[in-house]
């Protein structure tokens, strides 16, 4: 078991034939994802690494294959585009790497997509992974190891460095989720946290947060009425000066708001281990695993 | 992107929201000129990307042309939490009834934009809703069907009794609704929105932030951009498709990903030091991108030492390493450098920078504590 993906996904990739694309679907298949086919407007009838059939249109894609999660490739100005034609041919979990999308497309699509039951996670995220069974995004699979650690971030290569610390000592994880460092995303902790609670593989939590926003102090919230689970935590930005938006456009700290001393403070009274250092996983979460 | 009120008012104005004339001067005479074409009192404001400026001094009423050109060479050149003023914007001085406040964000929370609206204006809104929250009215708008009409007089009515006004500042509402749709914002906001005693409704103050993820796309809007409120470093940055922000510290920072790059700069100071900048690289792997980083921080006489700290999925260490190596061959950097990297190919990265007679660490802690050292020794 795990969460959101596993060994039966079946997999579509949109924008397969692009630059992004095509170097991740490569990845995804090498990891063992079941790769079901692609989406490349103009491009129908090819075949991707002469097995994955490319499609014209997500709905083609579906109905030849029975694909149910869709990842997201293409560029920024035709991804919007790309979530809403995923939610209307019946995928169920759609996942968009894209980075820069403007906030009000986004905005556009979210009603659409939710109002069809679909899950969205990102954009402008590292995607998520099961170790050893299935990796939908771009996290690198040789730093993961099957395992019991459920971890959910904003960030994507911090979210690396803390797995890695985690294989290397030996700890596996059950999935890693990036839900993306935009302002408005379609999954956040809270989905996850969630996910993880009910997941009868995953025995305690590692979370990774950024200033800006109130999405990590809600968390918080959530896992102490919610989370019986151990959960340890980060927040990346202690030392960013405020009014500065931090790369991720949803990490700025405004007015008194978003600060990494305010989540710290609700991770502390959630009863949360906090981590110092991104080394600092190994140790709260082997503490808490005893 | 920020851009001046000057911009804002005219971006507002181009959708119909009534506004008193203006116009903006970039020296003494033309900010008469101005002013003697206005006719009577007017205010100069200095233009800059920065609240508080009248508190600053930057906000100046004039009874005559004279007064005015007196004010812009008093406000032009002055500084405003450290960034000089080059623009002033000349506006007839408005009698004013009452000040509300009317603004337009998109939210986190509702993931949708939300009207912001409240009867006590002219004043910092976040205070407003800190001390009062019961003067604030927030209406989230779905972006499928827009601001509607009862929406905006359910809005307008919280501002005002008279229906006159109330009709007014409705329609306002909904043209401002068209500016922040129209122009991708991220905030467009009315601050104050007053009354005059002969019971017109006007927007004297305009403020526009528009989504840095629109203008690859809407050059038009990339147009409104002035880099002289940027510091020289980050508008160099932004061209070479960096994120870069400088901070007060002496440890250069360059890392891939913005996550890694907070808690890089975060460890740095744990063990004692203080990072001299945000820099993300991002995910790419293209050795152009590690040379114009490096030309970038080292411009900061401040620098006293520099780390790399990359960890290699999609960006490729050996990318990383070759662009290190260009750039030393381009130009000398006096200051030590401390490599870590660790994922994609970092073999063959390390055997890059062996080459150069340069040693990498594959650890993160370990690299900070270097590179600390080295900028105090250096200090």
């Amino acid at each position: 078991m795990s969460v959101f993906v596993n060994k039966s996904t079946r997999l579509l990739v949109q924008g397969i034939t692009g630059r992004e694309g095509s170097f991740h679907a490569r990845q995804m298949l090498e990891y063992g994802t079941q790769v079901v086919g692609g989406v490349t407007p103009g491009k129908g009838g090819q075949l991707f690494e002469g097995k994955v059939p490319v499609f014209n249109t997500v709905a083609d894609a579906v109905s030849a294959t029975g694909a149910d999660t869709a990842v997201v490739y293409v560029p920024p100005t035709a991804a919007a585009s790309a979530l809403f034609e995923a939610a209307d041919a019946g995928i169920s979990l759609i996942v968009c790497i894209t980075e820069g999308i403007p906030v009000q497309h986004v905005a556009r699509a979210m009603p659409y997509v939710r109002a069809r039951g679909v899950r969205l996670i990102g954009p402008n995220c590292p995607g998520l992974i099961t170790p050893g069974e299935a990796k939908v995004g771009i996290i690198p699979g040789s730093i993961c190891r099957p395992g019991r650690v459920g971890i959910v971030s904003r960030s994507g290569t911090l979210t690396y460095e803390i797995v890695n610390h985690l294989t290397k000592a030996g700890i596996g994880q059950s999935t890693c989720v990036g839900i993306g460092g935009d302002p408005l995303i379609g999954t956040n902790f809270i989905d996850v946290l969630r996910a993880f609670q009910d997941d009868p593989d995953t025995d305690a939590i590692v979370m990774m947060g950024e200033i800006g926003g109130t999405d990590e102090q809600q968390a918080a919230e959530f896992i102490k009425a919610h989370v019986t689970k151990p959960v340890v935590g980060f927040i990346a930005g202690q030392t960013a000066p405020k009014g500065r938006r931090m790369g991720h456009a949803g990490a700025i700290i405004s007015g008194s708001s978003g600060t990494a001393e305010e989540k710290l403070a609700s991770f502390a009274a959630a009863g949360m281990g906090i981590m110092k250092r991104p080394v600092d996983v190994i140790e709260l979460v082997k503490e808490r695993l005893k | 992107m920020n851009i001046h009120e000057y911009q804002a008012r005219a971006l507002l104005k181009a959708a119909g929201v009534p506004m008193l004339d203006g116009d903006v001067a970039s020296t003494p005479p033309v900010a008469e000129a101005i002013a003697r074409r206005i006719g009577g009192p007017v205010v100069v404001k200095a233009q800059v990307h920065v609240g508080g400026r009248g508190k600053a001094g930057g906000v100046k009423l004039a009874a005559t042309p004279g007064e005015a050109a007196d004010a812009a060479e008093r406000i032009l050149g002055m500084q405003i939490k450290g960034l000089t003023v080059h623009k002033v914007l000349v506006v007839p001085a408005a009698e004013i009834a009452s000040e509300a406040y009317v603004g337009l964000i998109m939210d986190r929370e509702t993931q949708r934009p939300v009207f912001m609206v409240s009867p006590a204006g002219g004043i910092d809104i976040e205070e407003v809703a800190a001390r009062t929250p019961e003067k604030i009215r927030r209406l989230p708008v779905d972006p499928t069907y827009g601001l509607l009409p009862h929406q905006a007089l359910s809005l307008a009515f919280f501002l005002y009794q008279d229906f006159a006004k109330v009709r007014a500042a409705a329609q306002m509402m909904e043209r401002l609704y068209t500016v922040f749709t129209h122009n991708g914002c991220s905030l467009a906001e009315i601050n104050p929105l007053v009354t005059t005693p002969d019971g017109r409704v006007l927007a004297l103050d305009a403020k526009v932030v528009i989504d840095d993820n629109e203008l690859f796309w809407r050059p038009d809007l990339e147009e409104l951009r002035d880099e002289s409120e940027e510091p020289p470093a980050e508008a160099a940055a932004r061209r070479a498709n960096l994120s870069f922000i400088k901070l007060d510290g002496n440890v250069g920072c360059v890392v891939n990903g913005a996550g890694l790059a907070m808690a890089t700069m975060d460890l740095v100071k744990y063990y004692g030091g203080e990072p001299a900048n945000f820099l993300d690289i991002g995910g790419s792997s293209n050795p152009e991108k590690v040379v114009n980083a490096l030309k970038i921080i080292t411009a900061d006489p401040a620098v006293k030492a520099i780390l790399f700290n990359i960890f290699g999925g999609i960006t490729r260490t050996d990318d990383v390493a070759n662009g290190i190596k260009t750039a030393l061959a381009q130009f000398p950097v006096k200051v030590p450098i401390v490599v870590r990297l660790t994922g994609t190919n970092e073999a063959e990265a390390f055997k890059i920078l062996k080459g150069i007679g340069m040693a990498a660490l594959s650890d993160m802690d370990e690299a900070v504590q270097q590179v600390v050292k080295a900028a105090k020794g250096a200090a």
